[in-house]
């Protein structure tokens, strides 16, 4: 395939409609249904007791740190306040854009909205976006929501585990949105009839901000920003780090989420904050399973999937190196080894599209 | 428009369905908590995606692949990224087993 191009407009993205990509059917393991429904049955329960916490542990962590401004006593607090600001509100919103954290509609609504607001992205525009995401994991040209792309640009991808690439990208976009509804590249995804759907939400969005700014400056102090705003930056780097996991430096246009996802054991912190989306092959594989119930849901399919990264640390150690590797050879990817157990990788796929390469010797 | 044997009732579980394909097309059979038996079309109307894959919570189902979901007795679409209705279809039950007219 060689030099991808990522724009939903490109070549690529026309390749992959033409090919047939977008229309295949994707592998699942096997689950027997009556299994898969106890796995999907919904119940309010966990996501209350979690969002309780969250919130709960918010408001402390914020009152201590505005308590202690502007002495430096007040770092540690911001800190861990900005973490679950700028990174759980991403799995929040992840989890209740799929609509299966809570059983009741509207509380899934509540924390996608105040989710959405928090990590920065359009409600409207992005349960569209994520869509296209599950549909076609990782199709180039397709799915709006690569995180790596190949090349990959080293720099950039440090850079953002301060959020400061999503910001300086969401501003521009939230005041456009604001002013005119959804971008061309939006109204891709994003039915007509949810484009003033997209313009009013921004509206409300940027309210929010200008009146956080105004505030500033009236107390001529960033504090309102330490609560609202600039967590998104200074705590987004456990979603930078848990996301870039999920699926780099493994597969793209592949129809087979054993290839082109990964799960990696972690920390009861970091699966609090992540919402257990560290069981991603699993996420992709069963969109509807409820974060609560996929570590029952990994013992159940794990035969049938590559051996999980043990930590955070050896899943980094694993993908660092096929990262880099891209740099000089976009085509190459890791392809882990599945127990005897299981079937056989789908990559039939591969080979058939036209223009691409057959599947690299992978390590 | 002909009738179809499609099952037989017990098998489908309650508050459940099941896939059934006839004539090159796909239907969703369901077996509704009130204790009748519904057809709609097989395929979500948002994508491709067979509805038996789903979860049928009361008379709702969802599609298993980003849940939209519809109310199986109507086909009215209920939550986004479904917009379009589900086409449902007539069902009557007869010595046991479920027939469809498609």
């Amino acid at each position: 395939m060689g030099n991808r191009d990522y724009d939903l407009f490109g070549p690529d993205a026309k390749r992959a409609v033409e090919s047939g990509l977008t229309a295949a059917e994707w592998y699942h393991s096997d689950v027997p249904r009556k299994v898969m429904k106890e796995l999907m049955a919904r119940s309010d329960g966990p996501a209350m007791r979690d969002t309780v916490i969250l919130y709960g542990a918010m408001i402390v962590l914020a009152g201590l740190g505005i308590a202690l401004w502007p002495t430096w006593w007040s770092a540690p607090f911001w800190l861990a306040y900005g973490v679950l600001y700028g990174s759980a509100s991403d799995s929040r919103w992840h989890e209740c854009s799929h609509g299966t954290a809570f059983r009741t509609p509207w509380m899934n609504d509540a924390v996608y909205q105040i989710a959405s607001f928090m990590i920065m992205r359009n409600s409207a525009t992005w349960r569209w976006s994520h869509a296209r995401h599950h549909s076609e994991t990782y199709f180039v040209g397709r799915d709006p929501e690569i995180a790596i792309m190949r090349p990959t640009e080293m720099a950039k991808l440090i850079v953002n585990f301060f959020g400061i690439l999503d910001v300086l990208k969401f501003i521009p976009n939230l005041v456009q949105n604001a002013l005119t509804g959804p971008s061309a590249a939006e109204r891709t995804f994003v039915p007509q009839a949810e484009w003033p759907k997209v313009q009013r939400v921004a509206q409300v969005h940027l309210a929010i901000y200008l009146a956080t700014g105004a505030l500033a400056l009236a107390m001529g102090s960033i504090l309102p920003l330490m609560v609202i705003g600039l967590p998104r930056l200074y705590g987004a780097w456990h979603h930078v780090m848990t996301g870039l996991l999920q699926h780099g430096g493994l597969a793209d246009n592949v129809v087979d989420h054993r290839l082109n996802s990964r799960t990696v054991y972690m920390n009861p912190i970091s699966r609090f904050i992540y919402w257990n989306m560290n069981y991603h092959v699993e996420h992709h594989m069963f969109p509807m399973v409820p974060y609560h119930a996929l570590p029952r849901l990994h013992e159940i399919i794990k035969h049938d999937l590559p051996a999980p990264n043990r930590s955070i640390a050896e899943g980094f150690a694993e993908m660092w190196p096929a990262i880099k590797r891209q740099l000089a050879h976009q085509d190459y990817f890791l392809k882990r080894d599945l127990p005897a157990t299981a079937k056989p990788y789908r990559e039939d796929f591969q080979l058939y599209v036209p223009g691409m390469m057959p599947a690299p010797a992978a390590e | 428009m002909p009738w179809i044997d499609a099952c037989a009732t017990d098998d489908i579980d309650a508050e459940d369905l099941i896939r059934f394909d006839h004539g090159g097309a796909t239907y969703a059979i369901y077996h509704g908590v009130d204790g009748k038996f519904y057809a709609t079309a097989g395929k979500c109307t948002h994508e491709d995606v067979h509805l038996c894959d789903g979860l049928v919570m009361d008379f709702m189902v969802e599609c298993p692949k980003h849940n939209g979901q519809f109310d199986y007795r109507t086909g009215e679409a209920k939550r986004l990224p479904a917009c379009v209705n589900l086409r449902t279809f007539p069902v009557k039950v007869e010595a046991d087993r479920v027939w469809i007219e498609v």
